[in-house]
């Protein structure tokens, strides 16, 4: 369980986090979206005391996470890029975290194991490819079995393959009852991992909910339609009917919002409007996360 | 320290493990880390390769030399701080260690892995400080009384005096010598927590060892005779001499004035690596 409380952090001008409140739970997998330079690997740090807050808290299991008696088992966290010395080994970099804790040797070959990089554990990691660096993060994460699992954009320079292993992790780990708190700047990514979404921008806390809830609440459908009078009909509907926006595509075809396809074109048959093409459309979820955090770029512009 | 052997991947640690991280398990850590890099094993190298090899030449300049010495020279001549001369190069190589030891954390952002392991921070300090004092003990004496018998050696060739570790104060001047690596090595180790960035630490280090000297020579000797004997370059040459020289601390005096920097350093270290963002 991870609960932050009005988490604020600048660097200098910079506002990196803004009053941010959420809590992570136990067995799912939250994931933490933003676009980059939103806030995500600042509120990482923030977590791991890395960085100090101004303002505000995050505790760990109730705990700040300077007080833990043994961090490694309680939080395992794969940290933004690389925080790995390139000349040291994969299995010396695992070994010199292992002992801090005085965790066995066998346990650092378990994790190489797990992550598919025992046979290269003796190379140096600055021989290592970005997927290599990130599987031996992701080892760095699960070498305390901590119950609780922070990974900073996992599938980073991941392989389609990769990708879809640690997706099958993050959920394996969330059915074991851990706590799994992803960051991605890809929404499509996370609709297919994460059970919940934190969304932020400019720092701030735009949406917490379920995944799904988030899916339904934001797939808005939209009506593609072409009629022998566009200009007639965008006028019609503009008028008569509440929370309807009508918007031109590129090709000049009306996108109305807010109206279903059957009332689109009833609306056309009462103006007498000959319907040349007419189509639902869904806007993807990327276009929704896009629109989302784009509002609070522009609520943030207008402020300053 | 209990060693724990989890099962294999499965459900969280739910038993909470007695105790807490402490001081052995970052020593252990730092022990390996520092003997892992290749840069460890280059500088220490260095640091051997300098202080025997300048030193042998320093003995073998004064041997050849020692006829058209002047009377004075010849008089002063203290065969123990000649033969101990390329201490004051190898100092360099291991102090660059030193830097490297904690600015290498941070070039390659490792330090964000060290801190998420250990985050009581002051540990990391101490632990570092531990294990490289004990690497530079060891190497600096090794290196000391290997550049006196060498030294010496090439000096019983020639005309020249030299001397035997049963004189009085030659002993104290070859374990000094070891001494005052560890404490200077020490104070690059609290620099490179000051500092963080590889090649600003460096500059400093090399900064107060030859610069500070260079400065303090323009002055005028009043002001010389006063301020020299602060100097970590200058407590070096007394450490590391026989024959005292004129206006500097005693020996163990000026040791423990270099201790006293080397400590003050790693404290402001520690405390801005408690206070700042990692």
């Amino acid at each position: 369980m991870i609960e932050a409380h009005n988490l604020t952090k600048h660097y200098g001008k910079t506002l990196a986090v803004d009053d941010l409140s959420f809590d992570v739970r136990p067995g799912s997998v939250t994931g933490f979206l933003g676009p980059n330079g939103s806030g995500k690997s600042t509120t990482m740090r923030l977590i791991m005391g890395l960085d100090a807050a101004n303002r505000g808290h995050v505790t760990i299991n109730g705990r700040r996470y300077a007080d833990l008696a043994w961090p490694l088992h309680e939080v395992g966290a794969l940290l933004e890029a690389r925080s790995i010395h390139p000349g040291r080994t994969g299995y010396n970099h695992l070994l010199a975290l292992a002992q801090t804790h005085g965790i066995s040797r066998r346990r650092v070959d378990q994790v190489l194991e797990l992550v598919g990089l025992q046979h290269v554990a003796r190379r140096r990691v600055g021989k290592f490819s970005l997927g290599m660096g990130q599987r031996l993060g992701i080892a760095v994460a699960m070498l305390g079995d901590p119950g609780i699992l922070l990974f900073d954009e996992p599938v980073n320079g991941l392989d389609p393959e990769g990708i879809r292993w640690v997706r099958t992790l993050l959920k394996g780990l969330a059915a074991e009852g851990r706590t799994v708190f992803v960051s991605s700047h890809l929404m499509s990514e996370m609709a297919l991992t994460a059970d919940d979404v934190i969304v932020i921008g400019k720092g701030r806390l735009l949406a917490h909910m379920p995944m799904r809830e988030f899916i339904v609440h934001n797939s808005r459908s939209v009506v593609r339609v072409r009629t022998a009078d566009d200009g007639k009909l965008a006028a019609v509907l503009g008028t008569g009917h509440e929370g309807v926006e009508v918007s031109t595509a590129d090709d000049n075809a009306l996108l109305v919002t807010g109206m279903d396809m059957r009332d689109v074109g009833e609306a056309a048959f009462a103006a007498g409007l000959a319907v040349h093409e007419l189509a639902a459309e869904h806007a993807s979820l990327e276009d929704v996360f896009m629109q989302l955090t784009q509002e609070s770029v522009e609520y943030k512009a207008g402020t300053d | 320290m209990a060693v724990v052997d989890e099962a294999p991947v499965g459900a969280p640690v739910t038993t909470a493990r007695p105790g807490r991280y402490g001081l052995r398990g970052v020593i252990e850590s730092e022990w390996t880390k520092m003997r892992t890099v290749r840069s460890t094993m280059w500088t220490l190298f260095a640091t051997v390769v300098l202080s025997l090899g300048i030193g042998a030449l320093a003995c073998w300049a004064v041997s050849s030399h020692w006829d058209q010495m002047t009377l004075l020279d010849r008089l002063t001549f203290d065969p123990t701080s000649q033969s101990l001369t390329g201490l004051l190069f190898g100092q360099l190589a291991l102090g660059i260690l030193g830097v490297l030891v904690v600015s290498a954390e941070y070039s390659t952002g490792s330090i964000r892995a060290t801190l998420a392991a250990v985050p009581r921070r002051p540990l990391v300090v101490v632990g570092k400080a531990l294990v490289y004092g004990a690497v530079a003990l060891a190497v600096g004496e090794i290196v000391s009384f290997a550049a006196f018998e060498i030294g010496q050696a090439v000096l019983s060739g020639g005309p020249a005096p030299n001397s035997a570790l049963s004189d009085p104060g030659v002993l104290r001047a070859v374990v000094g010598g070891g001494l005052y690596l560890t404490a200077l090595g020490l104070l690059a180790v609290g620099l490179g927590w000051i500092i963080r960035h590889t090649a600003g630490g460096i500059a400093t280090f090399v900064g107060i060892l030859l610069i500070l000297p260079l400065i303090l020579a323009a002055l005028p000797t009043s002001f010389r005779d006063a301020i020299g004997k602060f100097l970590p370059a200058n407590i070096g040459a007394t450490m590391t001499a026989v024959r005292q020289p004129q206006h500097a601390f005693g020996p163990w005096q000026s040791f423990g004035l270099l201790c006293a920097y080397a400590a003050v350093a790693l404290v402001v270290g520690a405390w801005l690596l408690v206070r700042r963002d990692a």
